[in-house]
């Protein structure tokens, strides 16, 4: 196994475990989008969602576990590459044309992704923790209250839109540059993935901001 | 007097090269990696013969004053190589391409010299392409080829407008490879800046360490210089801006003949100057005269712009003067008409420019074809001057870019310090008074790739030379000499800048030592370079000290070589009362303006032997042609 | 021919030695809009030499964009605001009259500055050194047409093996990285049948080589491509990444 760990601690071995873990959670955030929009089948279906969630516990739980290690890989390696490649240039420039020749998703990945790690925090307590670990509403099966509750907070929701803008930057860089990491690159395909990848995005982006949206604006007859 | 043994070996001209290689001393594997060799350049002829020493187990010392092996000038080589290999079935074959090369040099150069040179030609495209140089393709997956000038067979090798990058990106991985194994060591950024002679034989050399200004000492049982050539002399050439005739000259002075100094190619394609400040001509390769016409107006003093004069008022000189091969005619002959017509006040708008139209082709084969042609061309020319060839002519003037004189050389490329080989555009062996388009770069790789390595081996084997330590006296003595040339440099801090003497002494070569030349204007030409000279050693300003970087004194060593240079080209034209090939004298020209070529009295290699600064002694080399009968070159 | 001046103020990176601090100098000139960036540094340093001052150092060599040596970063941008040039064919008709330029080195890492202007690119020679070859004795080649190569696939090789080498695209990245430079020096061979039976060893030297020398790795922002004067494109990246994902899965380690 010598061999594998040499390749993920080269330069390109640590860019396709970005690029793994990153695309392992680019499909989680789809299954994640697809649950939560059961939010607006009432309050009757997004329990029951939840409640059924819960009968494959343990299968959940590895699940969870799998993502926290994907989870931590990513955060950890961006961060390390991130700290390498700073200083790589010693000696930063007086002037830098990097914002013409570069585009703001790619150069800020390290700040987006700071953003959501900030965020995750607040949202893992908000809702993994209310929803797993005994909170009142959460023991009574009443998941959409806690749901509206966190929602109708003006201030968190507006936090949680901003972070999901960051969560765009992220990824509508991080969908093309996986593809780039794994040499899927070519001059004819190449310009339909960075279109998927904007899609995906579009798609990520308002799927998961529409609830905040939803709950604060629209919920209850406002 | 030196004895000049051209040592061309016995036998018809097609076997001498093969009973010589038969003939010669070889090293048995064990004895070769006990000689020390040290290869000076890392062009085509240094890289591939470092790379060629290495594999066979010498140890190489190769030394560059770029920054990088990969920098070399060979790397600007735009149009593409030539080679014998018949191809495309036009009748081509060695002894055609011999017969070209002897013929376009008119009749300066050594017969046995040029045969092995067309033998070789197509080993060295079957090495190339071995090495991962990616030549142009047909849709077969076959080679392509296209035509140059002098020639009417295609047999140009090329990739893209870049394959002299392409050739030397090869030999230099070749070389690399050797570097890995630790056959080869490389120094970089060290100038040579002496030959160790001891005994009448080579042992070293000196070179100052461009970055720290150590002044280091290296010895070997062979040196081969592989520097190239010394347009720079003219200040503005096509040319990098490094390039420089310093190794070359300091081994002239220890003893080196140099041969034919005043053949000095001009070539016809280069883009005109635009300014005082100009510090360079930029070349158009010369495959643009495949589709492009060459023409002026009819008329002195036509300023209008070009799109505005008719087609009956355009003379196109070229196709008028060589309907046979037209704007294909060799470069000494298109470049001289263009001076020509350019002197009886019809250049460009009143410049110092003609025309190279490509009008009628966008018409014949549409833009599409023209721009993957050439694309690369256009817009390199675009970017430089702002217009737009597609809408609007080219203006072209010659311009100097070749050297076919260098040190003189035998047949195993050894100089006449036994111990010194030169190789590529440094010797002057097989192009004569003119080199053909795309022999350049066969001539480097021949001479690095399959020459050097059998004929060292031949002089290592026979002569069985000592290795002289760094610590023997004429190395510190050569030492010694370079710090002081250098602290003589830096103490004169007169008024003149090293920049402002170089363009003075490139204007007075380009106006008289140039493409035409008068014995009157030859000797105006010396006695103003000895005084330039004199003045420079007087009043120049060399700023900075001897131990950093300094590329005011490098400019300053190389620029004290050239007022010596010049002189010597000065006198070899001078003393050459013919025409032939680059060298033009206007005193002999037939009636209607053509090259007058004097076999009688000046068929030989004119080499010549330094006795003091401003004083040599001619040798001559009696060329003898006995298998191609002299005739006057015509391209009509 | 353009008789107008234009007259600029450059802000210049002048450093002493290797070890000594740099900082930015101040130049007025005026210049020929017909005239190159360099030939205007050229000018600039005739000067300097007529007052007695030490000249700026920088390197150039052909001065027509092929042979690598020049590299400044201009106003931000490795060899200049102009894609696709390389500094010595950037003139200054692409400047207003009035402007203020900003030239600084080549800054990496792996690239140390040696005096003002210039930087010790030699890193990208010990790349090519550890793998950037094909294994072929001289003489030993067969004939060059044994082996035909689609006219498309020489061609895209020709376009890989286009790089000048000349560092544009460290300097770029904002990790200094050297990716397209190895991404472009794997493509020409692993792209050509003669290349085929070192691929997998050479991908692995080259890479392991770029590691050890300090450039930085590779985040898809393709500044790279943006600033290389020749155009080389991140496709080559793309497959360097895929042949050496390819050489680690099914190779031998090297």
């Amino acid at each position: 196994m010598g061999w594998f760990f040499n390749a993920l601690n080269s330069s390109i071995g640590k860019k396709i475990l970005m690029a793994i873990t990153g695309i392992c959670l680019m499909l989680f955030l789809i299954i994640h989008l697809v649950n939560n929009l059961s939010l607006f089948g009432g309050e009757q279906m997004f329990n029951n969602v939840v409640k059924n969630l819960d009968t494959i516990k343990p299968f959940i739980r590895v699940i969870e576990l799998i993502l926290l290690l994907v989870f931590v890989i990513h955060i950890f390696n961006g961060v390390r590459l991130w700290y390498e490649n700073k200083k790589a240039r010693p000696i930063k420039y007086k002037i830098n044309a990097i914002s013409k020749n570069t585009n703001i998703f790619s150069r800020t990945m390290i700040w987006s992704g700071s953003i959501i790690f900030i965020f995750l925090v607040f949202h893992l307590r908000t809702f993994w923790i209310s929803f797993n670990l005994g909170h009142p509403l959460a023991l009574s099966h009443n998941y959409y209250q806690i749901v509206v509750l966190a929602f109708q907070d003006p201030v968190y929701s507006i936090f949680y839109i901003v972070a999901l803008i960051f969560l765009g930057f992220h990824l509508k860089h991080g969908f093309q540059s996986a593809f780039q990491t794994f040499g899927w690159n070519n001059k004819k395909y190449f310009p339909f993935i960075q279109k998927l990848g904007l899609i995906y995005t579009l798609v990520m982006v308002i799927g998961f901001m529409s609830i905040p949206i939803y709950f604060l604006f629209f919920y209850g007859g406002k | 007097m030196i004895k000049l043994d051209s040592k061309i070996p016995a036998g018809s001209l097609k076997d001498k090269w093969e009973n010589h290689k038969f003939n010669m001393k070889l090293v048995s594997p064990a004895n070769k990696r006990k000689y020390e060799i040290i290869i000076v350049g890392t062009g085509l002829a240094g890289a591939s013969a470092a790379a060629s020493l290495g594999e066979l187990g010498y140890n190489v010392k190769v030394f560059t004053y770029h920054d990088s092996a990969r920098r070399a000038h060979s790397i600007a080589a735009q149009g593409g190589i030539n080679a014998a290999k018949n191809y495309q079935n036009d009748g081509d074959s060695v002894y055609r391409l011999f017969y070209d090369t002897i013929k376009g040099g008119d009749f300066r150069a050594r017969e046995a010299n040029v045969y092995r040179l067309a033998e070789i030609s197509g080993n060295i495209i079957d090495q190339c392409v071995a090495l991962g140089v990616p030549f142009a393709r047909e849709y077969g997956g076959m080679l392509d080829n296209r035509s140059f000038g002098g020639t009417l067979v295609s047999r140009t090798f090329y990739a893209k407008g870049q394959t002299g990058q392409q050739l030397l990106l090869g030999a230099y991985s070749a070389m690399n490879r050797q570097i890995k194994l630790g056959k080869v060591k490389l120094y970089t950024r060290r100038e040579m800046v002496d030959l160790v002679v001891v005994d009448g034989i080579a042992r070293g050399i000196i070179v100052r360490n461009l970055v720290t200004g150590d002044i280091e000492k290296y010895s070997a049982h062979v040196v081969i210089l592989a520097t190239g050539g010394y347009s720079n002399v003219f200040f503005l050439s096509t040319n990098a801006i490094n390039s420089n005739a310093t190794a070359i000259w300091r081994a002239h002075k220890r003893g080196a003949a140099f041969a034919n100094p005043c053949f000095t190619q001009i070539h016809p394609t280069c883009l005109p100057l635009h300014g005082e400040g100009q510090s360079k001509l930029t070349l158009m390769s010369e495959s643009l005269r495949n589709d492009g016409r060459i023409w002026v107006s009819k008329f002195k003093g036509d300023i209008r712009h070009p799109n505005e004069i008719p087609e009956e008022e355009r003379d196109y000189f070229l196709e008028r003067k060589y309907p046979t091969y037209g704007n294909l005619s060799p470069r000494d002959i298109s470049s001289r008409a263009a001076k020509e017509v350019v002197d009886e006040g019809r250049g460009a708008q009143g410049q110092e420019a003609v025309y190279l139209d490509f009008r009628d082709a966008i018409k014949r084969l549409g833009r599409k074809v023209i721009e993957e042609r050439y694309g690369n061309l256009f817009e390199m020319y675009k970017t430089i001057t702002g217009d737009d060839p597609y809408e609007v002519p080219m203006k072209i003037y010659p311009a100097p870019h070749y050297t076919m004189g260098g040190l003189w050389v035998d047949y195993n490329l050894m100089s006449t310090v036994p111990g010194l080989f030169v190789a590529g555009e440094a010797n002057f062996s097989d192009h004569g008074a003119n080199r053909l388009g795309a022999s350049a770069l066969m001539q480097g790789l021949a001479d690095g790739y399959f020459i050097l390595p059998y004929t060292v081996g031949n002089y290592l084997g026979s002569e069985k030379p000592t290795l002289v330590e760094t610590d023997h006296p004429e190395f510190e003595k050569s030492k010694k000499e370079i710090q002081d040339f250098t602290n003589k440099l830096l103490s004169i801090k007169g008024k003149r800048t090293v920049d402002s003497f170089h363009k003075q002494l490139g204007r007075l070569m380009w106006d008289k030592v140039g493409m035409s030349r008068s014995a009157q204007g030859l000797k105006e030409a010396i006695n103003q370079i000895r005084e330039l000279r004199e003045e420079f050693w007087r009043d120049v300003n060399v700023v900075g000290s001897a131990n950093d970087l300094n590329q005011c004194l490098e400019r300053a060593g190389r620029v004290a070589d050239y007022l010596e240079l010049g002189e010597l080209m000065a006198i070899d034209a001078l003393h050459r009362n013919e025409s032939c090939g680059a060298h033009f004298r206007v005193e002999y020209q037939t009636e209607d303006g053509e090259a007058l070529r004097n076999d009688e009295e000046y068929a030989y290699v004119a080499a010549w032997e330094f006795k003091e600064v401003g004083k040599w002694e001619l040798n001559k080399e009696p060329l003898i042609f006995e298998n191609v009968q002299l005739t006057t070159r015509s391209y009509k | 021919m353009n008789q107008r001046k234009l007259n600029l103020t450059l802000k210049i990176w002048r450093q002493p030695g290797p070890n000594s601090a740099g900082s930015f100098v101040e130049y007025k000139v005026s210049v020929s809009p017909d005239s190159s960036f360099l030939e205007m540094l050229d000018d600039l340093n005739n000067e300097l030499e007529s007052k007695n001052l030490e000249p700026i150092a920088f390197e150039s060599d052909c001065r027509e964009g092929i042979c690598g040596t020049c590299g400044l970063v201009i106003n931000g941008h490795p060899h200049g605001p102009i894609p696709k040039i390389a500094t010595c064919q950037l003139h200054m008709r692409n400047f207003k009259d009035g402007d203020t330029i900003w030239v600084e080195p080549f800054r990496a890492k792996a690239f140390p500055v040696i005096k003002d202007l210039i930087v010790d690119r030699s890193a990208l020679d010990r790349i090519m050194e550890a793998g950037g070859f094909i294994s072929v004795n001289t003489g030993s080649a067969p004939d060059g047409n044994a082996i035909p190569i689609p006219k498309d696939v020489a061609s895209e090789a020709m376009d890989s093996a286009s790089c000048i080498g000349c560092g544009a695209c460290v300097a770029a990245c904002k990790n200094s990285s050297a990716m397209l430079f190895v991404g472009a020096k794997v493509s020409h061979l692993a792209l050509l049948p003669q290349g085929q039976p070192e691929r997998y060893i050479r991908v692995q030297a080259m890479v392991k080589k770029m590691d050890e020398l300090g450039f930085g790795a590779c985040s898809n922002t393709y500044a790279c491509e943006a600033e290389c004067p020749k155009g080389i494109s991140i496709i080559n990246i793309a497959r360097l990444n895929r042949e050496y994902i390819k050489s680690k899965l099914i190779a031998d380690e090297v």
